[in-house]
């Protein structure tokens, strides 16, 4: 069952120097509040699973909390580069990061996979790419009733699942809609779950009947953070923060200058900053 | 023609005119978001725009910044995982028209948005494929955007994030690939289409004001040109005007103002 938890309690119980996390959120629902727990917490070693990178693991792999990164795509939406990430990949600042890269259809088969229980994912891709010859992950079967060379990856199986939603009830049930992602695959594929939420509300009410709903006997703690996604967004809360997705672009381009602002932003503030930020951006 | 226009509007409206209204497109961020958004406040208002965030059918009024922004959601007719967007919409087969862009492409528009240089100690890391491997292969067409330079236009990619018409000729069916691949590359010189045998990129339209040496001077190989090239027809005050306000409508949503 779910346990309602503080943020620094949740992060504490549940994540593990060496662990394989799955912090998911695909651009919307990103859990930012919790990568910077994370951060504050100094978790070492991580294998950082993310179909996209983001923000959110920038920030992780310039503060030293991660050996590798599993991904698909690690750029700043619309944007450029991640600087931090590329700093890690390029000169091993502020230490090595090892990678293993994959497509979108693959990362998304594999999350199912995990959550299906299965120790592999099948799909039709990475035909004519270089990936398979970097990543030796990726490897193929012949579909037994037509012969067809089909791609194969491993399931996802995270030690943990990272994910920020909308709303849950006090039974502790996580309910999101909007663009959904990965995230019901990402809880249902690992062993833990941390699930950051806008509120807690006595009861759903009405409400869309297809809603994504993550019973609380699925999730391991739930932590309320209004605002916990920012600058990614909630929908029905507050929009994306375009402009700060723009302006980390300069904030994260130098070593020194990317440090000073997690300092000041990050490691001497708490979870309770991210409600200002929705306080800010839900009039827009 | 009164107005004048830039390259990149020049680029992004030919690319516009590349959609049909019956087309169901997936659409990536940047110039092929504008292209397409043109396309259905234009001539292709039925145009189905369908983002890997998940959102089917959707009408955003300004221009998204990543390919999950609320804007998408608010406007779609419906919004479905990520993994099911993947597998029924895409690996399924329900999209016409893909469109791709990237850092560097070939003769034979397989594209490299991964790395220059060696993969494991990489002189640039490039965001990498996302999206892009699946979507060379299973949409029924590509359309790519890219403006063209000699660093980008190059005789060999570094890295084949996805694939174009590989070595040409039969290469994609060879690998059992069934549909057409780069249909259109469009520039911000010139319109490329595969050659009808070698499926070499094949330039069969320049836009107005455009030298074949400036395209000749901005392309890493010998650019082969079709038997009959056309002049692009130049933006229609119509179309520009369109193109304008979206961007301008975007401005203001992205807080560029500030």
């Amino acid at each position: 069952m779910a346990q309602f938890m503080s943020l620094a309690a949740a992060v504490e119980d549940n994540i593990r120097d060496g662990d394989a996390i799955a912090m998911e959120g695909f651009t919307h629902l990103i859990p930012h509040a919790a990568g910077h727990e994370v951060i504050r917490q100094r978790r070492k070693r991580l294998s950082l699973i993310r179909m996209t990178p983001d923000l959110i693991y920038d920030q992780l792999i310039g503060m030293g909390c991660a050996e590798q990164a599993v991904f698909s795509w690690c750029g700043n939406p619309g944007v450029g580069s991640l600087h931090r990430m590329r700093d890690a990949i390029e000169n091993g600042w502020p230490n090595p990061l090892a990678y293993v890269e994959h497509s979108h259809s693959a990362m998304a088969n594999a999350y199912e996979a995990g959550a299906a229980g299965l120790p592999f994912a099948v799909f039709r891709g990475y035909i004519g790419a270089d990936l398979p010859k970097v990543n030796p992950t990726i490897k193929s079967v012949t579909c037994p009733y037509t012969g067809e060379t089909l791609a194969t990856v491993p399931a996802i199986r995270p030690d943990v699942a990272v994910i920020h939603a909308l709303r849950a009830d006090r039974a502790g049930n996580v309910l999101l809609e909007g663009i959904v992602g990965v995230q019901k695959q990402a809880v249902l594929a690992a062993k833990r779950s941390i699930a950051t939420v806008e509120e807690i509300v006595d009861d759903f009410g009405p409400r869309n009947l297809n809603a994504v709903i993550l019973p609380s006997w699925t999730v391991s703690a739930i932590v309320c953070v209004p605002g916990g996604a920012h600058p990614s967004y909630a929908q029905g809360y507050y929009k994306r923060d375009n402009a700060y997705y723009k302006k980390w672009d300069a904030i994260s381009r130098d070593r020194d200058g990317f440090l000073a602002w997690m300092k000041t932003n990050v490691l001497e503030k708490g979870p309770e900053t991210f409600a200002a930020e929705r306080a800010r951006l839900a009039g827009h | 023609m009164t107005e004048t226009h830039t390259s990149t509007e020049m680029m992004t409206i030919a690319a516009s005119r590349a959609l049909r209204n019956t087309d169901v497109c997936f659409v990536g961020i940047g110039a092929p978001s504008a292209a397409c958004n043109l396309a259905r406040l234009t001539h292709a208002p039925d145009i189905t725009l369908i983002y890997e965030s998940g959102t089917l059918a959707t009408k955003p009024s300004i221009l998204p910044l990543s390919i999950g922004d609320g804007e998408l959601c608010d406007t779609a007719l419906t919004t479905v995982s990520v993994p099911e967007m993947f597998r029924y919409w895409l690996q399924g087969g329900r999209i016409t028209v893909g469109f791709l862009g990237g850092a560097q492409i070939d003769r034979f528009a397989n594209l490299n948005t991964t790395v220059v240089g060696d993969y494991a100690k990489p002189k640039t890391r490039l965001p990498g494929g996302g999206g892009a491997p699946e979507i060379a292969t299973s949409c029924g067409e590509i359309f790519i955007i890219m403006k063209q330079s000699k660093r980008g236009f190059v005789e060999k990619i570094d890295f084949f994030t996805s694939l174009g018409h590989g070595e040409g000729g039969d290469h994609r069916a060879r690998l059992g690939v069934k549909t057409k691949g780069p249909t259109k590359l469009i520039t911000d010189l010139c319109v490329f289409e595969p050659d009808a045998a070698t499926r070499e990129m094949t330039v069969v339209s320049i836009h107005p004001g455009v030298t074949r040496q400036q395209i000749d001077e901005n392309t890493g190989w010998k650019v082969r040109y079709a038997n009959k090239v056309t002049e692009t027809p130049a933006p229609t005050a119509g179309e520009l005007e369109a193109l304008r306000a979206i961007h301008a409508r975007t401005k203001v949503a992205h807080g560029d103002q500030v």
